[in-house]
């Protein structure tokens, strides 16, 4: 657990790393349409070890979100190279990189995406399904989920019976399940009142505390400086903020 | 991290079900248009199976034996004389034949008919009545049954003799009501004793109105060139024996001078019937089944783009385009499947209060109400396709966009 994350750092050569960074980007653009192509990225590499946290920020429109779909597998730089625990993301299969997301990321959004006829615990074991788990003991670890984001007392509570702050912690409950090596948090507190925001983000100090390497995209500078590490986006650009 | 078999079929199975039953309203209604084409097609294949089966047990025994020989239209038609003088006792040589006999009309060049004359100012004067000569089986063959006196044998067609047997309407216009008084009838000046009278007949109906004499007498007094046509009676079952026999026997030099008019085969009739019956309702259960599988396409079609987010928080989770488009392909079979299942229960249903209103038996092919439930979810599948594949094309960051 190597508690304060390096700053940007510049790429070690090869074979010098004694464990890999669960994410490493080299040099990744990505570019939209044909005439004139709009350039979303520019030349953004970055690395983040094991119980890392990082803030992007950025204005929108900046490429902050088309930077974190980069980094959950579920778009395809245009240019550059990204290893993902050490294995290059750009030579897999459409199906391989959905079982690395199924495997390896956990997803939470600004809008929570929990299906609303499912309850709470059908929603987190949802995780589950696309992971080839037997169903055998699926609903205990799926309770287990919801016990960590303390929302075991509303396991059986349709969404729409939930606030805002509860429904979000069901989708971290959703997104932890797996034990994912990375948790990519797109405006997890962007639909939420400050005292929901306030509960989600300490969630998210307590997780980054247990060692879950996590990635917040986010425009509230409030809550980009619960991270240990803070990043800028400003057109496709992406520079980092030193901390100490 | 292998990729091929990250869902299993259990899961894939209650995610799909769960799909439909978040909304099951809309799936009742959709399944509505498959459940009404299958349950008309069962519906029709079993009653015209149950109805077949009727019209066999109705069969009638009379026309089943029916099998009438004339000459062909390459003879040169019912003119033609191709049979010879001896048909009746080639045919009855012939193994399944009951009863035959010939039979002609008699051309008698205008000569009016007329009884006795006897002072009865209401008795009708000369009429015109249509002369027949037949052979003596012919009347076995025909089924006649004799109201009073006798009919004519071989010895009066050798012979020649001018005796007549009258049809009940022909004796009934001539006012000849008994024999024991000896009547007899004018046919232009030539007098004809009048031996029997008919009661009925049940082949060739136009013997009731005529006056029938033996074949021999026709020849000699109006030039009767060769009989116009075999009458036989078959054993049950023997029809289709006697009409390849019957040509060969009577013209063996060239059989084909004869057509052969023979009941149709009970099989065919029935097939016939079916047919009838079905093309109609076999229209209306395709067309349902065409509306229902539109109807189901649609639907998923809808719930595809309703469900966009859905895909794309799928998506995230791990699933591969082909675990979408297997889970909207399997929602669109189950609803094919329910559909099938329910319309061939409400087809059989529809079988039996048919059968049990008309009291028949209620017959049905096995495989229908097997089959239909999988042609329902055949037709489930092939409308989810498109769909499927539409949900599995979805790019997952545009997905995602949607929300859920």
């Amino acid at each position: 657990m190597d508690g304060a994350a390096p700053a940007l750092e510049v790429l070690p050569p090869r074979g010098t790393a004694a464990v890999a960074p669960v994410v490493e980007l080299r040099s990744i653009g990505r570019t939209f349409g044909a005439d004139p192509p709009v350039i979303a990225l520019r030349d953004v590499t970055l690395a983040l070890r094991h119980g890392a946290s990082l803030a992007i920020v950025g204005p929108s429109g900046s490429g902050k979100s088309t930077l974190l779909n980069i980094l959950g597998c579920l778009d395809r730089p245009s240019s550059g190279t990204y290893l993902f625990d050490g294995i290059d993301v750009g030579v897999l299969s459409d199906d391989q990189r959905a079982a690395l997301r199924a495997h390896g990321i956990g997803f939470v959004f600004q809008t929570f995406n929990l299906l609303a006829h499912r309850t709470a615990l059908e929603n987190v074991m949802l995780s589950e399904v696309y992971r080839g788990v037997r169903p055998d003991g699926r609903a205990e670890r799926a309770h287990e989920a919801l016990e960590r984001v303390g929302m075991g007392h509303r396991a059986n509570f349709l969404p729409t019976r939930l606030s805002g702050g509860e429904q979000q912690r069901v989708a971290i409950a959703r997104a932890l399940m797996g034990d994912p090596a990375l948790l990519l948090c797109d405006e997890p507190t962007g639909n939420l009142d400050s005292v929901n925001t306030e509960s989600v983000l300490s969630l998210f100090d307590d997780l980054g505390d247990a060692g879950l390497t996590l990635v917040i995209v986010t425009h509230e500078e409030a809550v980009a400086h619960r991270a240990r590490r803070r990043v800028h986006i400003i057109d496709g650009e992406m520079t980092e903020e030193q901390v100490e | 991290m292998s990729g091929s078999r990250r869902m299993l079929p259990r899961d894939l199975v209650s995610e799909a079900i769960g799909g439909l039953l978040a909304r099951p309203a809309r799936v009742a209604l959709t399944v509505l248009g498959t459940v009404i084409g299958v349950g008309a097609l069962v519906a029709t294949l079993g009653l015209s199976k149950t109805a077949g089966n009727q019209i066999v047990g109705r069969f009638d025994a009379l026309s089943a034996t029916d099998v009438v020989v004339s000459p062909s239209a390459r003879a040169g038609g019912a003119r033609a004389a191709v049979l010879p003088w001896d048909a009746e006792p080639r045919l009855r040589r012939l193994n399944g034949v009951a009863a035959a006999g010939t039979l002609s009309d008699v051309d008698v060049r205008g000569a009016l008919v007329r009884s006795v004359p006897i002072n009865d100012p209401l008795a009708a004067g000369a009429i015109q009545l249509p002369m027949k000569a037949a052979s003596p089986g012919l009347f076995r063959a025909v089924h006649a049954r004799l109201a009073t006196g006798r009919l004519f044998d071989a010895g009066h067609s050798r012979r020649a003799d001018r005796v007549i047997v009258l049809g009940p309407n022909a004796a009934r216009r001539l006012g000849i009501t008994r024999i024991d008084q000896q009547p007899a009838v004018f046919v232009g000046d030539r007098l004809y004793a009048v031996i029997g009278l008919l009661s009925g007949v049940r082949r060739h109906a136009s013997l009731l109105g005529a006056a029938i004499m033996p074949e021999g007498t026709a020849r000699r007094e109006f030039g009767l060139r060769a009989p116009a046509l075999a009458q036989v009676e078959t054993r049950i079952g023997a029809v289709e024996l006697i009409v390849r026999q019957a040509p060969v026997a009577l013209s063996p030099v060239d059989p084909g001078l004869l057509k052969v008019a023979s009941p149709p085969d009970p099989r065919q009739l029935r097939g016939e019937v079916k047919n009838d019956l079905n093309a109609l309702f076999l229209l209306l259960g395709g067309v349902s089944l065409l509306v229902g599988a539109i109807g189901i396409a649609n639907v998923t079609l809808v719930s595809v783009l309703e469900r966009v987010g859905e895909i794309g928080l799928r998506r995230a989770l791990g699933a591969g385009r082909r675990h979408i488009a297997a889970q909207f392909l399997l929602e669109s079979t189950a609803m094919g499947l329910a559909g099938g299942v329910m319309g061939a229960s409400l087809g059989t249903l529809v079988i039996v209060g048919v059968s049990a209103s008309k009291t028949w038996t209620p017959v049905l092919d096995p495989w229908v109400p097997l089959g239909a439930p999988a042609l329902g979810a055949l037709i489930g599948l092939i409308s989810g396709t498109y769909p499927s594949l539409r949900a599995a094309s979805l790019e997952p960051v545009e997905a995602l966009r949607a929300g859920t």
